[in-house]
């Protein structure tokens, strides 16, 4: 066994630091007041290969393997929830539906120019009557000649407002349900019919834009069918599978920020005549987050390991649903307590600490929630003893 | 045109913290970076590659882990690197390290430009760069804050302690840059992967520089370093204390005889 970081992939976090601690954190809290995406941060991340780290450089990524994505969250992370957002939904979950399920065309025309940052991207699933149930989605897209017709309503979409290319899930059979009768689409913004709603506002991760997007009779064509015909479903499973990793490495970045600061307030701050670091409450904490750090950092890394190794069974899918529960647990236990240790600082709008705590939150629930995540391991973990969880 | 950029790895001293117990720094898990001044060389060089076109070639003097600089310079951009790596330069002081970089310098010839860093953070001598114009018989410019190339010539601006200087001089020369020259790229994120992967950096030693053993290292180390100490800590200042009027008086007192006054 070898749990050392590669050469390079310990260059990659030294830049990826020195870019989150000098062109993201300075913009953290202004764009969380303002509720607006950091569009030059974008620019400059697009600028040195950020937006594109875990594709092949063939594909206008970096090469970097899930390993670098994991590494690039979590460092971006720990300074702003928002843009570890957008990246995470251009990046883990948009481009990577194309890069897993994509053809070779629509790898060169779509991924080449999301993968540089040219272009954004967006992964769209969830409605209003289907989130924990996507299965029950209503997105209806009809053939007609050489074009699909696309018609529905899908909520709640990362990016769905700044995206330019959006992996978009539809229903093409309702007689066959999620099993067959899913197919998954690439649709421009362009592409007539397509029409963005309103733009929500958020308790955290608010410099991330959520909205709502529309189809009425979006023509979609028909080489841009992501995948099997029929296999939507499957593509939405797999390309959520991979993403959960990465949000789990990016709740191992916010989680460990916690602790230092934390630790830091700790050491600095007095309270009879002694940093309260000396108090054994204080400590039992301390030590209570970085165990619970060092255990995801295991989980989220290995899991990264597995996915660059070739390995996407079932077991690989059940490790990445942990990462997502875990890692976004611990990280609401993190800073849980490095707002306690804060005292009333922590709940100062003027402290960091503060937008942390609002930005940790959306973790237990965006991409799966944890309930669900329990569900996929359950189920998953049952059937290796032959009995079927119905789900 | 041909810019030759000399570099260093240094310990990240931003990074060093004091052991608490003993008073000295804790240099386990210290990142190794490049000299910060000498990121600042590397970018004017690329800065004035995308200008006129040329090549830029990064050369570091350093035991075989400095090969991590030389990627990092490859993932910002430049073309070629070299690390001049043989035992026989170990223990090198100011001018056995120049000796050594002007050898490999020479090697490379014709060039038009040599770029450092002003100083390295861990030494602080500000003489390499000197020092090696010195050897090669070519025109140096220090401080460098800004500077042209031009109709073979350049036009560089010093930052002095008490204003600017500007001088013009012919090519090739060498100039010192320093950190208000610029703001280094990052490396690029494919830069790297493609560093480690695809790129090489070339090693070369004694031998093929053409050095003499007893000319660089410790045996051409002309400075012995006789004893290392940490200064004493500074004394705790005193409180004189007595009636304002009183207290005055004591303290000027107390700086003539010090002859502060």
């Amino acid at each position: 066994m070898d749990f050392t970081f590669s050469k390079e992939h310990e260059l990659f976090r030294r830049m990826v630091r020195e870019f989150a601690e000098n062109e993201v954190a300075p913009v953290a809290a202004q764009i969380d007041i303002d509720e607006c995406v950091p569009w030059d941060v974008i620019r400059k991340a697009a600028k040195i290969g950020l937006m594109g780290v875990p594709f092949p450089q063939k594909y206008g990524g970096a090469g970097a393997g899930e390993i670098g994505y994991c590494i690039l969250m979590e460092e971006i992370n720990k300074v702003c929830g928002s843009t570890a957002t957008i990246i995470g939904a251009h990046t883990g979950i948009g481009a990577m539906a194309i890069y897993l399920d994509g053809t070779e065309e629509q790898k060169q025309k779509y991924l080449v120019p999301l993968a540089r940052g040219d272009k954004i991207g967006a992964f769209a699933l969830t409605e209003a009557n289907a989130g924990s149930d996507a299965a029950a989605i209503q997105t209806r897209a009809v053939r007609d000649g050489d074009y699909f017709i696309l018609n529905g309503s899908k909520i709640w979409i990362t990016n769905g407002d700044i995206a330019d290319v959006i992996s978009v899930f539809a229903v093409t059979d309702p007689a066959l349900g999620a099993r067959g009768g899913v197919t998954a689409f690439i649709v421009e913004k362009d592409f007539p019919g397509f029409r963005v709603g309103t733009k929500e506002t958020k308790m955290g991760i608010r410099g991330s834009s959520t909205a709502e997007i529309f189809f009425e009779d979006c023509r979609v064509p028909v080489e841009n069918v992501l995948g099997q015909f029929g296999a939507g479903f499957l593509t939405a499973l797999k390309t959520l599978d991979v993403g959960r990793i990465s949000l789990g490495a990016g709740c191992l970045g916010g989680s460990q920020i916690a602790l230092d600061m934390a630790m830091d307030f700790a050491k600095n701050r007095y309270q009879f005549g002694e940093p309260v670091a000396q108090k054994q409450a204080i400590q039992w904490m301390v030590a209570d987050m970085a165990t619970e750090i060092e255990a995801l950092r295991s989980l989220v890394y290995r899991t990264a390991w597995m996915l660059d190794s070739g390995n996407m069974g079932r077991d690989f899918s059940t490790l990445a649903a942990m990462c997502k529960v875990y890692g976004s647990e611990v990280l609401d236990r993190c800073v849980d307590k490095c707002l306690q240790i804060h005292g009333g600082m922590g709940y100062m709008k003027d402290y960091p600490v503060e937008r942390m705590y609002r930005d940790a939150r959306i973790t237990r629930i965006f991409e799966g929630t944890n309930e669900v995540q329990r569900l996929v391991i359950a189920t998953n973990l049952f059937r290796k003893i032959g009995l079927r969880i119905k789900g | 045109m041909r810019i030759i950029v000399t570099i260093k790895q240094v310990p990240d001293t931003n990074e060093v913290r004091l052991d608490p117990r003993t008073g000295t720094l804790i240099r386990e898990g210290v990142p190794s970076i490049i000299n910060p001044e000498d990121k600042n060389a590397i970018e004017a060089a690329l800065c004035l590659r995308e200008q006129v076109g040329g090549e830029v070639v990064v050369i570091s003097m350093g035991p075989p882990q400095a090969d991590d600089a030389l990627r990092e310079a490859l993932a910002m951009g430049v073309d070629r690197a070299i690390l001049l790596t043989d035992r026989a330069f170990a223990g090198a002081d100011t001018w056995a390290t120049a000796t050594t970089l002007a050898l490999a310098v020479k090697k490379l010839a014709p060039y038009d430009l040599i770029l450092g860093g002003r100083q390295a953070i861990d030494g602080d001598t500000a003489q390499v760069g000197p020092q090696m114009a010195e050897y090669l018989g070519v025109p140096q410019v220090t401080y460098v804050r800004e500077f042209t190339v031009a109709n073979g010539h350049v036009r560089a601006t010093r930052a002095l302690e008490d204003g600017h200087e500007v001088l013009e001089t012919a090519l090739p020369a060498l100039l010192t840059i320093t950190k208000e020259a610029n703001k280094p790229r990052y490396p690029s994120a494919p830069g790297i992967f493609r560093a480690y992967r695809e790129q090489t950096v070339e090693r070369w030693g004694a031998a093929e520089i053409g050095a003499d053993p007893e000319g660089v290292g410790l045996k051409g180390s002309p400075t012995q370093v006789k004893r290392s100490f940490s200064p004493p800590p500074k004394e705790p200042g005193e409180v004189i204390k007595a009636a304002p009027a009183e207290a005055a008086k004591q303290l000027i007192g107390r700086m003539k005889q010090k002859n502060l006054l």
